[in-house]
């Protein structure tokens, strides 16, 4: 550790307690409560990373979640490794590993740094534009730019931590506990009202808690020692709850908002074991407060983006908070009196500032004048126009800015530095508000985008708001709380406050340089390197709306989503093109704010709780047996059952020869089933079914087509009459819960006059379905005392029945074409009637057969699958299922559209019957029909939907 | 995600509701007696308004119940929710 760069005066470090890590490769030290990025610069490092595009050196640039370039590997060559992390947010622990990314062989020597000397040939667009031609070369192209896109690496196993989803529930949601948020969450608890008061750091008390100056003064204190008993007396309210290391990543309609809380990261591995890594909180709020304070702006001049040039508010937290200096030669570069207080920090810690630019030519502050009286040279209308220093910035010109800014003009001085502290006011994380649906509006005097139109029962106080003076946020911060939560009580009585700092800036959101914009590099985006000779290209080449220069220069598109450089491409924008800034708006700011990890999205649905996945009652008997299953919907089902190693080809000609030789057993469980009572169930049956069914037996089953209202087969199933009022209607497997809701919809909205009513029985029953030439001797076997004579039990009949004194209903129906019994019965007897059949059934070589059995089973017959022969784009006749529409009917769902001009078309494809040649040959489904292959573009004729090779048929 | 307030259960999340389209389409009574264009109108033409809009919403997740609901889809503010059959009580 460099000693000079570290001082123990801070209180949020504790110096007894040292912690080692590993930074590429190296060992380091730090203590508790460092960042790896304090911990870093205390040990005098400042790069840690590549630029994206160019490979260009880059250094820690700022202390919070707005990072653009500290992004780092986290745990190399582990399970839990982790890209693109934010090293000013990762808290050190003891045996932390960390590593640079994008940059080989080493962040100090990094081969890719040849493409920041060919940067003049890859201007915006470098790709769209070159990679076009020709054509086929596409796949060699995509090769190389493959290997080198991207950021970290992502892990190659499974996540070994726990994440979970909570839901909380409150009255008021405090987001940001800085002084407002700190203040506006005492005055809700204390009023009452259940509060809950969230911040994404791991301490309390935004930037207010670690400024000690005595230019920012409450009450005669200085705000931390002031904040410090705020803070102390909101943590012992009952009414109130506050999570720390929880940042919010979403902010949706009806205040309904998620967050991410940090359980573990901060602590050492061994301690992390058994425990929840990460939360997603689902929060709803009755009201909303958003403090999330603002982000310090860069200022944009050539090669601002060397390691060393940092923010100057990270400078000053760096210092305050972490008791780390960034350098030992400062120089600051200033548009507004922030970086005074940075000055401030500096000279009570004795840090050299070799100098500040300033902007303005004017500055009128009583804390300019404190800095001036410490023979601090100010340059005072000047700006920066180069820096130097390959790996950590060592020097910066300077020029004299013209009266109106556009230029620089006179002498160049030349000044040594090895840190740059650059502050060009300051931007309100209005992230969240406009995730929420609220409108923003442009404050010109000081170029800010603030909130205007709420679109929920919220509001934005402090910095967030574009309040940026400590009295301003206080006197605000008070007032706005009482009214929008309609309290008397403030809690505050009176609050006296001491301000140095005046609120005046200069804003050039390009500054001039002496260099044509073409030998310029200025970066607008850090991370994605857009700079701003980049939106000026975009604009030349006719690009207007914000949204389409953002995606053709990357500007915004990184993982910090642009937090620091957006408004100065926004400001660029409307320089260029001589239009005013509010006009343009701002790019969408979308969820989530900072990066979630897949852990935290996906909770505890990982494994076999990703989906819920439907069982039969018989299952199990499955399971023993051998199966192989197929997922139908939600549902596992047997898909066959291989025996002494057979593939599936072998088990599927197997199974289907047996089940026409003798007898088949099938679990057909999954079938959805639709109980319909009422003295208008036929009445319906008429109305949703193509074929009439009021002339339909009790104890008679028949087969129906459904359509759409287009006309189009939506789903089919055999229905049975069990008693005059009483239907059981059967559905596909996928089907059955959307057809329960169409039924339901057609019931509930069109004709509400009939009386029926419908309930979903599918998990009510077993179905096992016995077919076979032989299924008749089974079924007896099974059950005596049924009559199974074909002239007491016909086909498309049903029978109450009992088996050992439980009720079943037997039915004579059949998907196969073979003469079969589908017996069901209350689900928890399926397992063992499906045993007692086999039993039955083990004479006549009884097999199980599983869906893709029945597929072909049911090919052989000519019967269609609604879903794999149709496709929601055939009508019954397109199937070759015009017997089953009824001529008589006035009105059936979808009658009137099977005449419409498209469906009577006479080139509609239609479902036929195909032969191969060679009888072995077996298309594969999905294949196209074609004519002429030769001829471009192919025509297609039509495709396979279904195709088996039948072993009874031979063919 | 909005509060739905189903007319039957009261208030309650929109995961468990599922929307069903434009409200207050009829399905006419004499299909087969209207002409292509005036079927199409029926089957296919629906509005999509920016501003106030009367859908059909089913709390498929809970009740089962269909109901109307009045909606600005500017901001996605929930006017009203009523009951099937029932007039909507905002223009």
């Amino acid at each position: 550790m460099t000693n000079n760069l570290r001082f123990k005066t801070s209180r949020f470090i504790d110096e007894t307690y040292r912690v080692s890590f590993k930074f590429n490769n190296k060992i380091y030290f730090g203590f508790k409560g460092d960042t790896l990025a304090s911990a870093l610069l205390a040990n005098g490092i400042h790069l840690v990373g590549r630029s994206f595009k160019y490979h260009r050196p880059r250094g820690i640039m700022t202390s919070g979640s707005e990072e653009p370039n500290a992004i780092i590997q986290l745990h190399d060559n582990s399970s839990r490794t982790e890209p693109n992390v934010r090293a000013t947010e990762v808290e050190i622990y003891e045996g932390l590993v960390a590593s640079s990314q994008n940059c080989w062989p080493s962040v100090n020597f990094d081969i890719g740094g040849i493409n920041n000397l060919l940067s003049p040939i890859l201007p915006a667009g470098f790709y769209y534009k070159t990679f076009m031609w020709p054509v086929s070369f596409w796949e060699k192209y995509e090769y190389f730019i493959r290997k080198s896109a991207g950021l970290g690496k992502s892990p190659k196993v499974a996540d070994p931590d726990i994440y979970e989803h909570n839901y909380i529930h409150c009255d008021v949601l405090v987001i940001g506990a800085g002084i407002s948020g700190i203040m506006a969450a005492k005055m809700a608890a204390k009023n009452g009202l259940k509060t809950l008061l969230v911040d994404e750091k791991s301490y309390l008390g935004g930037s207010s808690i670690y400024d000690n100056s005595e230019f920012s003064k409450i009450n005669n204190q200085t705000t931390s020692s002031w904040l410090e008993k705020e803070i102390n007396e909101i943590s012992k309210l009952e009414n109130l709850e506050i999570k720390t290391r929880t940042s919010v990543a979403a902010f949706h309609g009806y205040n309904f908002l998620l967050a991410r809380e940090n359980l573990t990261d901060h602590l050492p591995i061994n301690q992390r074991e058994n425990k929840v890594r990460q939360r997603l909180l689902k929060i709803r709020a009755k009201k909303v407060i958003t403090a999330t304070g603002s982000i310090e702006r860069p200022l944009i001049f050539d090669n601002n983006d060397r390691p060393g040039i940092l923010l100057s508010s990270a400078i000053k937290k760096y210092i305050d908070l972490y008791g780390v200096a960034c350098g030992e030669n400062n120089v600051l570069f200033t548009n507004n009196d922030t970086a005074y207080e940075t000055a401030v920090s500096l000279i009570q810690r004795g840090i050299k500032i070799n100098a500040i630019i300033d902007n303005r030519e004017q500055i009128d502050s009583k804390i300019s004048y404190e800095v001036e009286k410490n023979n601090i040279k100010i340059y005072k209308g000047y700006t920066i126009v180069d820096t130097y220093g390959y790996r950590r910035i060592n020097k910066i010109s300077i020029m004299k800015l013209s009266k109106d800014g556009q230029t620089v003009i006179g002498e160049k001085t030349k000044l040594n530095c090895d840190c740059l502290g650059v502050s060009g006011g300051w931007t309100p994380a209005v992230h969240l508000f406009t995730q929420s649906g609220g409108k923003l509006k442009f404050r010109e005097e000081d170029q800010v985008f603030i909130p205007d139109v709420y679109p929920s029962d919220q509001i934005s106080i402090g910095s967030c708001n574009g309040d940026f003076g400590l009295e301003e946020i206080i006197k605000n911060t008070l007032s706005s709380i009482k009214k929008f939560l309609d309290i008397d009580n403030s809690e505050y009585k009176t609050i006296e406050i001491i301000s140095g700092l005046n609120q005046s800036k200069r804003n050039i959101w390009l500054l001039p340089s002496d260099k044509s914009i073409g030998k310029t590099k200025s970066f607008v985006d850090y991370q994605n390197d857009a700079t701003s000779k980049d939106i000026k290209l975009a604009l030349r080449e006719g690009f207007r709306s914000i949204e389409h220069v953002k995606r053709y220069t990357t500007t915004g598109m990184g993982t910090d989503q642009g937090k620091l450089g957006n408004m100065h491409a926004l400001g660029i924008i409307s320089e260029t093109a001589g239009t005013k800034m509010g006009e343009h708006g701002t790019t969408t700011f979308r969820p989530p704010y900072t990066p979630l990890t897949f852990g935290t999205i996906v909770g505890r649905n990982v494994g076999e709780f990703f989906d819920i996945f439907r069982r039969t009652p018989i299952h199990d008997w499955h399971v023993a047996n051998n199966a192989k299953f197929e997922n139908v919907g939600q549902w596992k089902r047997a898909w066959y059952y291989p025996k002494n190693n057979e593939n599936m080809h072998q088990a599927v000609q197997r199974e289907s020869k047996a089940a026409r030789d003798s007898a088949g057993i099938l679990d057909a469980s999954t079938l959805g089933k639709i109980d319909i009572q009422g003295t208008d169930a036929s009445e319906f049956l008429n109305r949703v079914y193509t074929n009439a069914w009021s002339k339909l037996a009790v104890g008679k089953c028949r087969y129906g087509l459904m359509l759409n209202e287009d006309g189009m087969v939506y789903d089919d199933g055999v229905t049975t009459r069990l008693g005059e009022n009483h239907y059981i209607m059967t559905t596909t497997t996928g089907g059955a819960a959307n057809v329960l809701g169409k039924l339901e919809d057609y019931l509930q909205t069109e004709w509400p006059e009939l009386d029926v009513y419908l309930s979903s029985v599918t998990d009510h029953y077993a179905t096992i379905s016995v077919c076979g030439p032989n299924s008749k001797k089974i079924v007896s076997k099974v059950i005596p005392d049924l009559d199974l004579s074909d002239e007491k039990f016909t086909h498309m009949s049903f029978k109450n029945a009992k088996i050992d004194n439980i009720k079943c209903r037997v039915m004579r129906i059949s998907f196969t074409g073979e003469h079969s019994y589908e017996i069901n019965i209350q689900a928890n007897y399926g397992k063992s009637v499906w045993e007692k059949c086999m039993e039955a059934g083990k004479d006549f070589n009884i097999t199980p057969y599983g869906t893709e059995t029945m597929h072909l089973l049911r090919a052989e017959k000519g019967f269609i699958i609604v879903g794999q022969d149709t496709d929601a784009t055939m009508t019954p006749i397109d199937l070759q299922m015009d017997w089953i529409v009824s001529k008589k009917k006035y009105d059936f769902i979808g009658k009137r559209s099977l005449y419409r001009s498209d469906t009577i078309r006479e080139n509609r494809k239609q479902l036929v019957g195909l032969l191969t040649e060679n009888p072995d040959e077996v298309l594969e489904e999905g294949a196209q029909i074609v004519a002429d292959i030769k001829k471009t573009p192919i025509e297609m004729l039509g495709h396979v939907t279904s195709s088996y090779y039948s072993p009874n048929l031979k063919k | 995600m909005f509060l739905i307030n189903c007319p039957f259960c009261g208030e309650r999340e929109q995961s468990e509701f599922k929307a069903g389209g434009e409200a207050h389409i009829v399905r006419p009574k004499q299909p087969t007696e209207l002409s292509d264009d005036e079927w199409a109108e029926y089957l296919f033409m629906r509005k999509n308004i920016k501003g106030i809009q009367f859908e059909r919403w089913n709390h498929v997740h809970g009740c089962r119940k269909w109901f109307n609901m009045v909606r600005d889809t500017s901001n996605d503010q929930i006017k009203a929710v009523y009951k099937m059959g029932e007039k909507p009580p905002v223009k």
